[in-house]
């Protein structure tokens, strides 16, 4: 068993690492956290944006996205992923690959999620850092700029790496529109040998388990630094907080 | 380009049929898995409070693993890797018995037990250690203790963790799709490719998921109004 996985690894590593490159197009775990980084790095602005105005007190912005967030909240990935590959390529009538329609999806979908985090942490700070930063003579972007999102967004980074963590494992889902992953060299590996199916399938997973676990402890000592820093302002754990951790730590 | 219409798909009574039998497995697997994680999650949680080191790395350990390997990839190690393991008698069985099904439940509920352990731990550290204390001084057992003091604080506390994990539960059923379990977006895929009405399919059946979704969010809300004791007047 030990010894197929040895072998497995020794006859596949350059497909699992970058795929069919540069004979195709980029895959393997290359493309996996290419994917990942490109949607988190477009999320983020997204989020922001989406954050403010659902704090906002004017209609317009504020139910648009609520809505926004509560299609995300309901509707399975996979789903967004099928509509992202009917929808894009109708909407900029070219022939995209799947690398692209899966980047837009998930910027769409983890920009929904990511906008609650950032909006949490810009909650948690409480009124008063608004109502001084106004009173020194702030103007309201002013002082979202200056004052409140600096202090939210470095309190809320251990969350934004549970995110990244989680758009790696949703990058997956691509499989079902052959976005070339490290799924998807996975699956191609196991098309060729067919009578190890566990061996590549136990690679796959243990190479996810690398990389999630190693991010996830930075998560956490990202935030045990953040705690410290914060000594003495730290809040306990409250039903609000807890619903709030919920929502980053999604299954994917 | 046909014009959006939706009687196209709902007035086929072939179609209608598909839809209901996706609906049909996707609730048989969401519920199945539920049940499952929920009783390994409170086994777990009993493991965490069991004397001794070794219930504790174990669940460590657990949790670690299916919180950090994407659940589609567990769904494939069970379904293409784990299946064919497993001795000859009990795959013919398996495969007369909806061996995809199956698999999605067990898959699903072990990766989802995990995070419900995790919920229900964290409840229970909300609950301040004074309660176990003040219990055990009127006379309760531990486990005593537990089961009608800590639990209930905890379980209570943990409420909004479960419901959104419930909700994205439900919502990752959807990947049984990819080990051939014949469930709602599976049914989707069949009428778009026999209707070639891709976005009326699309369109009803994310309009369904969203319905469901938010019944289960706004159960959820409903139960955790009457589980406050300070809304219900019970404290």
């Amino acid at each position: 068993m030990i010894s197929d996985i040895v072998a497995i690894i020794r006859d596949y590593w350059l497909l699992l690492l970058i795929g069919q490159y540069p004979n195709g197009p980029l895959g393997g775990l290359a493309a996996t956290l290419m994917l990942s980084v490109l949607a988190i790095a477009f999320a983020f602005p997204v989020s922001i944006a989406l954050a403010l105005a659902r704090l906002s007190k004017s209609p317009f912005l504020n139910w648009p996205v609520t809505a926004l967030v509560y299609f995300t909240r309901g509707v399975p990935l996979l789903m967004l992923i099928l509509w992202g590959y009917f929808l894009v390529p109708l909407v900029t009538g070219a022939n995209v690959p799947a690398f692209l329609t899966m980047l837009v999806t998930l910027v769409v979908y983890q920009g929904a999620f990511l906008s609650e985090v950032v909006r949490g942490g810009i909650v948690a700070l409480g009124h008063g850092q608004m109502e001084a930063a106004r009173a020194l003579g702030h103007s309201y972007l002013g002082a979202m700029r200056y004052v409140i999102l600096p202090q939210a967004l470095y309190n809320v980074i251990p969350s934004i790496i549970s995110v990244f963590v989680a758009t790696i494992k949703d990058t997956t889902l691509g499989y079902v529109i052959n976005v070339p992953d490290l799924t998807f060299a996975a699956s191609q590996i196991n098309n060729q040998l067919l009578t190890q199916p566990f061996q590549v399938f136990f690679i796959l997973a243990a190479v996810y388990y690398v990389i999630c676990w190693s991010l996830s402890r930075v998560a956490v000592l990202t935030e045990r630094r953040i705690t410290r820093r914060r000594a003495g302002t730290a809040p306990q754990p409250t039903a609000k907080s807890l619903k709030l951790a919920a929502l980053t730590d999604q299954p994917s | 380009m046909t014009s959006f219409d939706l009687s196209e798909i709902l007035g086929n009574p072939e179609y209608v049929s598909m839809l209901v039998l996706g609906i049909e497995m996707t609730f048989i697997v969401a519920i199945g898995s539920w049940l499952l994680a929920m009783t390994l999650a409170l086994l777990l949680l009993g493991l965490r409070y069991a004397p001794g080191p070794a219930g504790n790395a174990f669940v460590t350990a657990y949790v670690s693993y299916h919180r950090n390997v994407p659940t589609l990839v567990q769904l494939m190690l069970w379904y293409f890797g784990i299946f064919t393991l497993m001795p000859e008698g009990l795959t013919f069985w398996l495969n007369d018995h909806n061996a995809e099904a199956t698999f999605a439940v067990i898959g699903l509920g072990l990766c989802q037990a995990a995070y419900f352990s995790e919920d229900l731990r964290s409840g229970m550290r909300a609950v301040s250690p004074g309660q176990m204390e003040a219990a055990r001084a009127l006379g309760h057992g531990y486990v005593s203790a537990m089961r009608y003091v800590m639990l209930p604080q905890g379980v209570r506390n943990a409420l909004p963790a479960l419901i959104n994990h419930s909700v994205s539960l439900f919502k990752n059923s959807s990947l049984a799709v990819a080990i051939g379990v014949a469930e709602l977006t599976y049914a989707v895929k069949e009428i778009e490719n026999l209707s070639f009405r891709t976005f009326e399919s699309y369109l009803l059946v994310t309009v369904l998921y969203l319905v469901f979704s938010l019944m289960i969010m706004a159960g959820g809300a409903y139960i955790a109004r009457k589980a406050d004791p300070m809304r219900s007047g019970r404290a």
